[in-house]
C-alpha cells in the first residue's frame, strides 16, 4: 500500500512541476494574443484615407454639370467653382454660331441672287395706270421704318460681336476696332428699345389683317406672286407677307425677351441661364436677319411698284390689282362710300 | 520656358481666405472685385472640402477665344493676360470661363460692366504699359513675375495647399505629397483647365 501511496505522491509532484513550468508559457501566449489585438487597433502602418468620405471632383461633375459651393462673399455668381460648360458655350460661339450665321445669311443672299437671275424683277404686267391708291398711312409707315431702321442697326452691331474680329479687326486695327465695338455695344443696347416700340406698333396695327384665311390657301396653291403669268388672290397682306409678319412677331419676341435678360445680367438667371439666353438670342437673330433679307429683296429690287407702298404710302392701281385684288376691291368700295358717286371705278382684276 | 499653373490641394485647404486677402492687398484690388475666392463644397457636412480658385490660366483659354475684340491672350509662360485698353466690357469671358474668374467693376445693366479684371498670375498687364511701371500697377496690379517672384496667394498659403509655378514642378510636388501621405483628391479643375490630370 505504501508503495502505491508513494507512487501517487511522486506523480502529484511531477504534475505540480509541469504546471509551474507551463503557467508562464500560457501567460505569455495569452499576453501575446492581447497585445496583437491591441496592435491591430493602433497600427500606424495601416492605410488611412481621409478622402474616403470626402467630395470628389469627378463624382460631383457626373452628378451635376457644375460644382457649386459656399463662399464668404455676397456674390452668388461666384459660388460656382468649376463649370466645364463654359467651354461648350465657347465652342458654340466660336464655331457653331459662325456656321449657322454664315450659312443662313450668305445662303439667303445666294438664293436671292439666284431668284433675281432666274425670275428677275417682277413687273406690273398691265403697266402703270398712273392712278394711285393709298396702301399705308403715315403712322403705319413710321412704325414700319422705326422697326426697320432699328433692325438694321441692331443687326449690324450684333453681327459685329460675332464676325467683327474676323472681318473688320484685321482691316482697321485692334485699337480702332475696340473703340468701334464699344460704341456698337452701347448702340445695340439702347436701340433695342426703339425696336421694341416699333415691333409693338406694327403688331398692334396689322395683326387683324394678318390672320390667315381661305384666300391664303389659294395664294399658296398658285405659287404666290412668283409665277409671272398668274396673279394669286390676296387681301391686304398675302400669305407670304403674313408668314413674314408672324415670323417677325415670334422671332422679335424671342430676341426681345432674351435681349432684356442679357441687358440685365444675372438678375433672374444663373450662369447656365445666361449661356442659354445668349444662344437663343444669337441663333434667332441670325435667322431673323436671313428672313428680313428676303423681305427687303421683294420690297425693293424684287418687285416693281412694291417699295412705293412703304415709301410714299401710295401704290399704283394696277400693282394693287395684280397683288392685292381682294384688298383693292374693299378699299375702292370704301372710297366709293366716302366719295360722291360718278367717278368711273375699274373693276378689280382676277 | 515654364508653363505657369495653379494647383489647389483640397486636402490641405482650411478655408482661411489668406490667399484672397493677400491678393486683394498686393494688387490693391477695388471693392467688389475678387480675383481669388475660396469655395467650400458640402459646407458643414462630413467630407466637406474647400478649394481656392482664381483664373487657372487655361490651355486654349475659352475667354480668349470668345472675346469679340481679342483682348485676351496667353503669354509665352501660359499666363492668360488681357488689355484693359481694348476690353469693351461685354461680359462674354464670364460666360465662357469654367472657373468664374473674370470680374467687373459694376453689375453691368445696359452693358455698363466696365473693364474686365482678373487674376494676372501676378504678371502685370497685357496692355502697352511698361513692365513694372506705376501705370501697369494701377491698371492690373503688381508684376511679381517680372521680379522673379511667384504669385503671392500661393506664397502666403499657410498650409501650402495652394501651389503656383511651373506646372511640371508643382505637379511633381503634389505627386510626392500624395505618395507620402497615401491619399489625395486630385488637382481640382486641371482636367477642365489643362486637359490633363496628375496621375499618382
Amino acid at each position: 500500500m505504501t508503495c502505491d501511496a508513494d507512487g501517487v505522491a511522486i506523480m502529484m509532484t511531477i504534475f505540480a512541476r509541469i504546471r509551474h513550468a507551463i503557467a508562464p508559457l500560457v501567460f505569455l501566449t495569452m499576453l501575446s494574443v492581447v497585445l496583437q489585438a491591441d496592435a491591430q487597433q493602433t497600427n500606424a502602418n495601416a492605410p488611412v484615407d481621409p478622402d474616403a468620405s470626402a467630395v470628389k471632383e469627378q463624382t460631383l461633375l457626373q452628378e451635376e454639370s457644375r460644382i457649386k459651393g459656399r463662399i464668404d462673399m455676397p456674390d452668388n455668381r461666384e459660388t460656382v467653382l468649376i463649370e466645364p460648360a463654359g467651354r461648350v458655350w465657347e465652342h458654340f460661339h466660336e464655331v457653331t454660331l459662325r456656321w449657322i450665321g454664315a450659312i443662313a445669311i450668305l445662303g439667303m443672299i445666294a438664293l436671292l441672287a439666284l431668284a433675281y437671275a432666274v425670275i428677275g424683277k417682277i413687273r406690273i404686267s398691265a403697266g402703270r395706270s398712273g392712278r394711285k391708291v393709298l396702301r399705308f398711312s403715315g403712322f403705319e409707315r413710321f412704325s414700319h421704318w422705326l422697326t426697320a431702321v432699328s433692325f438694321v442697326v441692331l443687326g449690324l452691331t450684333g453681327l459685329n460681336i460675332t464676325f467683327g474680329k474676323l472681318l473688320l479687326r484685321p482691316v482697321i486695327g485692334p485699337e480702332s476696332f475696340s473703340a468701334l465695338a464699344q460704341v456698337a455695344k452701347y448702340i445695340h443696347n439702347f436701340v433695342g428699345f426703339s425696336f421694341m416700340t416699333g415691333l409693338f406698333l406694327i403688331v398692334a396695327l396689322w395683326i387683324r389683317d394678318n390672320i390667315p384665311n381661305k384666300v391664303d390657301i389659294d395664294w399658296l396653291k398658285q405659287g404666290g406672286g412668283f409665277i409671272k403669268s398668274k396673279h394669286a388672290p390676296a387681301g391686304r397682306f398675302n400669305a407670304g407677307e403674313k408668314l413674314v409678319f408672324w415670323f417677325a412677331l415670334g422671332a422679335g419676341a424671342a430676341v426681345i425677351v432674351s435681349g432684356l435678360l442679357l441687358l440685365f445680367p444675372f438678375y433672374i438667371e444663373n450662369i447656365a441661364g445666361m449661356q442659354v439666353t445668349q444662344v437663343v438670342h444669337a441663333v434667332v437673330a441670325v435667322l431673323f436677319i436671313a428672313v428680313i433679307l428676303a423681305h427687303i429683296y421683294i420690297g425693293t429690287v424684287g418687285m416693281e411698284g412694291a417699295f412705293e407702298a412703304m415709301g410714299t404710302g401710295e401704290v399704283d392701281l394696277h400693282w394693287a390689282e395684280e397683288h392685292h385684288d381682294v384688298w383693292l376691291a374693299d378699299a375702292l368700295a370704301k372710297e366709293r362710300i366716302a366719295e360722291p358717286p360718278g367717278q368711273p371705278t375699274p373693276a378689280p382684276a382676277k | 520656358m515654364a508653363r505657369m499653373k495653379f494647383l489647389c490641394d483640397a486636402d490641405r485647404c482650411i478655408n482661411c481666405n489668406a490667399c484672397v486677402t493677400a491678393c486683394k492687398n498686393e494688387h490693391e484690388v477695388p471693392w467688389g472685385i475678387n480675383r481669388r475666392r475660396v469655395v467650400t463644397i458640402n459646407d458643414g457636412k462630413p467630407g466637406e472640402r474647400s478649394v481656392s480658385m482664381a483664373c487657372m490660366h487655361c490651355t486654349d483659354a475659352p475667354c480668349a477665344a470668345v472675346c469679340p475684340v481679342s483682348c485676351i491672350f496667353p503669354t509665352e509662360e501660359g499666363v492668360v493676360l488681357h488689355s484693359k485698353d481694348l476690353c469693351i466690357g461685354c461680359g462674354y469671358c464670364f460666360y465662357a470661363c469654367p472657373f468664374g474668374a473674370p470680374q467687373y467693376p459694376r453689375i453691368g445693366n445696359f452693358g455698363s460692366r466696365g473693364k474686365m479684371d482678373k487674376c494676372t498670375f501676378c504678371a502685370g498687364g497685357g496692355g502697352n504699359e511698361e513692365t513694372g511701371s506705376i501705370e501697369e500697377y494701377k491698371k492690373y496690379g503688381a508684376n511679381r513675375l517680372a521680379q522673379g517672384k511667384l504669385p503671392l496667394c500661393a506664397e502666403m498659403c499657410s498650409t501650402k495647399s495652394l501651389l503656383a509655378g511651373d506646372g511640371d514642378i508643382i505637379a511633381e510636388i503634389y505627386k510626392e505629397r500624395v505618395l507620402k501621405r497615401g491619399y489625395g483628391s486630385g488637382a481640382w479643375g486641371w482636367m477642365t483647365a489643362y486637359h490633363e490630370k496628375i496621375s499618382v
